[in-house]
């Protein structure tokens, strides 16, 4: 077994336990945490991948923010005070919704055509992706600025007119 | 390549083992009687010293709070497509410079947007 095997097989392994963190410990702030480790391990799969510009999304965008609005959502809330928004009548429809949902991922994983083993990595050099997104995809870069503008003022009139002002 | 990971893999071995050293030596040199070990209700509170804590931590945070939530996110992505765009700055040259000053504009738009509308301000 070569040294990336070893390294891909341990961070697979953190992967799953983190995620296994999230569903089953009982406190939801522990559950996020567990979320962090769980995408900052998926992080080390990218890595191992020679994709480092998404490991660098998955950590800032996911590790970071993401996690932190889901933290925020549950300092805003109190989550604790209400236990039967954690568990309620509704359970055995989630249990049937979300084993559905595994079957479905187990058949699409089992009847996918992977395509196998390479001997070669295809590496984009950071550079070289700069260069595409500043000079040849520098439209829809500032396009992507403008969606991020109106994500931004959207969500601040959108608080704003709950607050009633 | 990967093997420049290698550098940061044992940062975060050396970040592991820190906190954990710390922790799992006072353990064994507890279990070994090596530490004393006086329990005190002082020295067992959260801090030591300062003003003493009442409640728990988990109490309900204003709702406007999720505006810096908010900001964070957009300006997180913007940090994103930044890194890319240091790298390579002799290849994208002026106009990358043009492209990238543009994007930081029109979010700085969003920025002016918020202070205006007093999201920014501490309660």
């Amino acid at each position: 077994m070569s040294y990336e095997e070893v390294i891909f097989y341990f961070v697979a392994a953190v992967t799953v336990l983190g995620a296994l963190g999230v569903v089953l410990t009982r406190n939801v702030v522990h559950s996020a945490l567990f979320l962090i480790l769980a995408l900052l391990a998926v992080a080390g799969v990218f890595i191992l991948l020679s994709a480092e510009f998404l490991a660098i999304v998955q950590i800032l965008i996911y590790g970071g923010a993401v996690t932190i609005l889901i933290l925020f959502v549950m300092m805003l809330t109190r989550v604790r005070d209400m236990p039967q928004a954690l568990d309620g009548p509704q359970r055995p429809f989630a249990a049937l919704a979300a084993g559905a949902f595994l079957v479905l991922s187990v058949l699409a994983a089992l009847s996918s055509d992977w395509p196998g083993e390479t001997r070669e990595i295809t590496v984009v050099p950071f550079r070289e992706m700069g260069e595409a997104l500043f000079r040849d995809w520098a439209v829809p870069f500032e396009v992507a600025s403008l969606v991020l503008l109106v994500a931004l003022i959207g969500a601040i009139v959108l608080a704003r007119g709950e607050e009633g002002e | 390549m990967l093997s420049d990971w290698g550098h940061v893999g044992f940062l975060l071995l050396l970040a592991l083992v820190f906190p954990v050293g710390g922790i799992a030596s006072s353990w064994m040199l507890g279990l070994l009687k090596i530490r004393p070990q006086a329990p005190d209700p002082i020295k067992e509170d959260i801090f030591e010293c300062g003003v003493e804590t009442e409640g728990t931590a988990w109490v309900q945070f204003n709702f406007r709070y999720y505006y810096y939530a908010l900001l964070f996110v957009i300006f997180d992505v913007e940090a994103v497509f930044l890194y890319p765009w240091a790298v390579s700055l002799d290849e994208a040259s002026v106009t990358g410079f043009i492209a990238v000053v543009t994007f930081i504009v029109i979010l700085t738009i969003g920025l002016a947007y918020a202070w205006r509308k007093k999201a920014l301000e501490w309660l």
